[in-house]
């Protein structure tokens, strides 16, 4: 039954209440507040204006419908005139409604704080009080400064215990903000803990709470003591060290109640000691002994004793004099942490677990925290997960064991692995040589669980593509059974991972050619090529044809070890393959050449005429062997790099190569050959350098001849090298005007060479111009009045002459035909040119 | 101490003092978060929990919660003794106090609150000393003299 308000009654106060905690629903509850707001606002905005009593109950009531959780947009002005009334209890409830009702608006501050000033500077304590009251609470910078003085004369001079707690608190407030201005507090205030301290229980009789001695006044001069370092006046700080054993030694003594409070205010006083303690770090007896307290404590009945030790012991783990003490707790935290039915004790026991870990207990830790990360909540995972990833890091002893534990990490808690964590676990792997084979294995093992966290497909694809090649000696680890379990696992994740397993298989190709066709069959699927995210469709589409391209800078010789070319990669490259080599001349064929045309098989002469406009590129293939080709010229030599791969599984022996040319073209053209290694390696590729000089013009083609033994059977194979006349074309730029003089120069009939022709391919301007250009002549704009011919020029060099050459080309589209012709000064340089050009279209 | 909050079993907020400056949206998402997470715990667990960046020290009375949200540095059995004195003050004045005497006499709970905690720390720590204030304040108010229980 509650008793009828003292004081004043405010009948209609109470009335209101009783009506709201009738109601039956929120809705007639809102309603029967709405009703009285309204009548509280039709009060407020009334002619009449209301008496004192009728404000405070008003104001009152609104207060009340604030705190049931509704918002009040008006009665501060009221509330604010309150306050310049005479009356304490209404000067008290417009206190209230302010402290309460925050408010923002300016020209209220202004008047609040005249309301306050009035108060403080009147003589009436009570008024006094209330306006301190109301600047302790809500508070405002102009009242700081004025304040600060007044409590630091009231404290020093004060005898009134109650003044001192107050004191002492906004003392600390202030000390830790300019702690120089304050230091003289340190002495009194351990004058006054002595006191207390060593009080019989019959002084302070009005302070004892509980049978402890002003528990509030003890902690709160022991928080300001922590705002200073350990006293420099030996006496001072032996008078102190009295204090703080006295308080250790009453933990000892039997209690004095069986009451909770009295155990409560007697340890909350030990516990901001010891954070004395802790905080000074300068006596290690008191430190040992702060250590075995807590040590009782941590198997104490109480619950809230048992956090609070957990809780301090971490403080005291990070210092030097206690820290082994600490660690002599170990089986009694990790038992904690098996057996608390409290999840904040259980965290407050990993802290300090993380706290107190060092190389000597740093494997025990290490697996009591995987074990709880099992079956932690999930809102502490993630700090779990980054505190077992530090710890494992720090403290190895060997990399294998910090390896296990990160690929546990991710095992157990794959989700909540961030991704500094398994960069971390990669930057060290590369960079520890001895732990890569290791490393390599454990992935492969781990991927083979069916259900494998992301994060490790990740993890796993980026050192299988790395150091894979260390297990895949083992046919149970061999590079198509590496490629295959990623590449099951491929479809199962997100576009990043998608993205590193790409480049994985590039290395992949890169270190085991064998099994290059498969991935490139992969790569070449639809779903890589037209995925509709542009970074997995650019990568496919490059690492094809990077893939493609035989070429020593990317592909290993058989001579190197089989490792990845690279050298340790840099972090920002961990994802992407910077390391392809810029050095040399461009890889990328022309990108207009398309992969669907297969490699001619012997006896075709179909890759030579592709060779007549471009330089590289491959000129045979069979089940055995791909030859490739990089040719550069320059004036009349020329230099052709011959690559020679070994599709097979096994080796190439007595390789031998050889270049003829027929009667007519040998003294037109030498062809110096540079010799080869007689074996070549399964999956390996050999590189040949020919150089040639063109002596003069000449219309046959030179032919490569290639002997080797492949299992038992001797393989012999020709190919027509694509070495033609205009290889050794220097484009020319000249004006119409010198173009036309040429040209009639060049009337002579033998001159001359013309053919008319049909199209064999589609006519493309873009397409007719690339092949020019790669013919290598320079096409010359502006020339010929009709804008669809071709008009170029250009100059073949030999080692005798240098023969001018000019070019006409005209399209017919409607009747898809050419027409060519040819002017030079030679006529078979006419005529080979024209045989070689009208090919091409 | 940053804010103390006196809420029911259901929830429902009795008392709210808040010794920082925060906006109201902010102490009404402070509210609502501390009070679901407080009244989830079971009735073993320990009365410490840490939420955000501040330590909450709770207990139970009767079907009053009590909360208080203290600084990391702050003592939390001290801050429990605390809540402990609040409740004998109340139960001092109103004569064993419950949660109905709170609710319609709100404002006489705040006035009890100031006069032991200022700006969040205990400023007076003597009981006598609190309840004499209180009673002093009660005869100043001079509409009708109501009888002082002992």
């Amino acid at each position: 039954m509650p008793t009828v308000s003292k004081g004043d009654g405010m009948r209609g106060l109470a009335v209101f209440i009783s009506d709201i905690r009738n109601c039956k629903s929120k809705e007639a509850e809102v309603k029967r507040i709405n009703k009285e707001l309204a009548n509280i606002r039709s009060k407020f905005k009334g002619d009449k204006a209301l008496d004192g009593y009728s404000k405070k109950k008003y104001v009152c009531k609104l207060l009340f419908i604030f705190l049931l959780g509704h918002d009040i947009d008006f009665g501060h002005m009221e509330a604010v005139n309150l306050l310049s009334s005479n009356k304490y209890t209404e000067k008290q409830i417009g206190y209230l409604f302010i402290s309460v009702l925050v408010n923002s608006n300016s020209d209220l501050i202004r008047l609040i704080n005249n309301a306050i000033k009035n108060d403080l500077a009147s003589r009436n304590p009570t008024f006094m009080n209330l306006a301190l009251h109301c600047i302790a609470n809500v508070g405002s910078r102009e009242m700081a400064e004025a304040q600060k003085q007044i409590c630091f004369l009231t404290w020093i001079c004060s005898c009134f215990q109650g003044v001192v707690t107050a004191a002492t608190s906004l003392i600390t407030t202030l000390a830790q903000k300019s702690p120089d201005d304050f230091k003289t507090s340190v002495c009194l205030a351990v004058a006054r803990l002595s006191r207390i301290v060593t009080s019989a229980s019959l002084d302070l009789q009005d302070y004892t709470y509980y049978f402890v001695a002003a528990p509030w006044l003890s902690v709160k001069l022991l928080r300001l003591l922590q705002c200073y370092p350990p006293p420099e006046d030996a006496a001072l700080r032996s008078r102190l060290t009295e204090c703080l054993e006295t308080i250790l030694n009453k933990a000892q003594e039997p209690p004095k109640s069986k009451k909770v409070q009295h155990s409560n205010a007697k340890n909350a006083v030990l516990f901001e000691a010891i954070a004395l303690i802790i905080h000074h770090d300068s006596e290690p007896n008191l430190l040992v002994r702060a250590c075995n307290q807590l040590g009782h404590f941590l198997q104490h009945r109480e619950t809230n004793l048992r956090y609070l030790a957990l809780e301090s012991m971490c403080t005291l783990a990070s210092s030097e004099f206690s820290h082994e003490a600490v660690k002599t707790h170990i089986e009694t935290v990790i038992n904690a942490l098996k057996t608390e039915r409290d999840v904040s004790v259980r965290q407050r026991a990993v802290d300090l677990l993380y706290a107190m870990c060092d190389r000597s207990n740093s494997k025990q830790i290490v697996a009591e925290m995987l074990s709880y990360l099992e079956t932690a909540d999930y809102s502490i995972r993630e700090e779990i997960v980054l505190k077992v990833a530090i710890l494992a890091e720090k403290y190895a002893v060997d990399y294998t064991w910090y390896v296990d534990t990160i690929l546990n990490l991710i095992r157990i808690a794959g989700d909540y692995v961030s991704e500094e964590v398994w960069y971390r676990v990669i930057q060290i792997v590369i960079n520890q040589d001895d732990v890569q084979g290791y490393a390599a294995k454990t992935v492969f093992e781990a991927l083979q669980a069916p259900a494998c966290h992301e994060n490790l497909v990740k993890v796993g694809g980026y050192i299988l593509g790395e150091f894979g090649n260390l297990i895949a000696g083992d046919p149970r680890s061999s590079p198509l059974v590496q490629f295959n379990l990623l590449h099951s696992k491929f479809h199962l994740c997100s576009v990043p991972t998608r993205a590193l397993l790409l480049s994985a298989y590039i290395k992949f190709i890169n270190l085991f050619p064998e099994v290059k066709g498969t991935i490139q069959d992969v790569l070449r699927s639809d779903s890589q090529l037209r995925n509709a995210d542009v970074e997995l469709q650019q990568r496919a589409v490059e690492y094809l044809r990077l893939s493609c391209i035989a070429s020593t800078d990317i592909l290993v010789s058989k001579n190197s070890a089989k490792r990845a070319s690279s050298p340790s990669l840099g972090f920002n490259d961990a994802l992407n393959l910077n390391s392809t080599p810029s050095s040399g001349a461009s890889l990328l064929v022309d990108v207009f050449t398309d992969l669907s045309n297969p490699a001619p098989t012997e006896g075709s002469d179909e890759h030579f005429t592709r060779f007549v406009c471009k330089n590289n590129g491959v000129i045979y293939e069979n089940q055995l062997l791909q030859i490739g080709l990089k040719s550069e010229y320059r004036q009349n030599l020329g230099r052709i790099y011959v690559f020679y791969g070994n599709k097979t599984s096994t080796q190439f022996l007595s390789f031998s190569t050889s270049v003829t040319s027929n009667d007519l073209l040998t003294p037109q053209l030498n062809v110096q050959v540079k010799p080869v290694d007689p074996l070549i390696e399964a999956g390996a590729q050999l590189q040949q350098i020919l150089n040639i000089e063109c002596v003069s013009d000449f219309s046959e083609a030179p032919v490569l001849n290639i002997q080797f033994r492949y299992g038992g059977t001797l393989q012999n194979i020709t190919v027509k090298l694509p070495v033609m006349l205009n290889k050794f074309f220097q484009p020319t730029e000249m004006t119409s005007q010198d173009f036309f003089q040429r040209w009639k120069q060049l009337g002579a009939p033998q001159q001359e060479v013309q053919k008319i022709f049909k199209a064999k391919n589609q006519m493309d301007t873009d397409v007719a111009k690339a092949k020019l250009l790669g013919f290598g002549v320079a096409l010359l704009d502006g020339v010929d009045p009709n804008p669809a011919n071709f008009v170029g020029a250009g100059i073949i060099h030999t080692k005798t002459t240098q023969v001018g050459c000019l070019l006409r080309l005209e399209p017919n589209t409607q009747a898809q035909m050419y027409r060519l012709t040819l002017r030079t000064s030679k006529e078979s340089v006419s005529q080979r040119l024209c045989e070689l050009l009208s090919e091409q279209f | 101490m940053q804010f103390m909050l006196l809420f029911s079993r259901q929830g429902k907020l009795r008392l709210q003092k808040w010794y920082v400056p925060l906006s109201d949206k902010e102490k009404k998402k402070i509210t609502r978060e501390l009070v679901q997470t407080v009244l989830a715990r079971k009735p073993k667990m320990c009365s410490f929990l840490e939420w955000r960046d501040l330590k909450i020290v709770y207990k139970r009375y009767a079907s009053l919660y009590f909360c208080c949200a203290i600084e990391d540095q702050d003592n939390e059995l001290i801050t429990l003794e605390i809540i402990h004195r609040y409740v004998e003050l109340l139960d001092k004045y109103f004569g064993s106090v419950c949660e109905l005497d709170i609710i319609f006499n709100f404002e006489k709970a705040y006035f009890i609150l100031d006069e032991f905690l200022l700006g969040g720390e205990a400023q007076e720590t003597s009981k006598k000393n609190v309840l004499k204030a209180i009673e002093q304040a009660d005869l100043l108010q001079e509409v009708r003299p109501a009888p002082l229980k002992p």
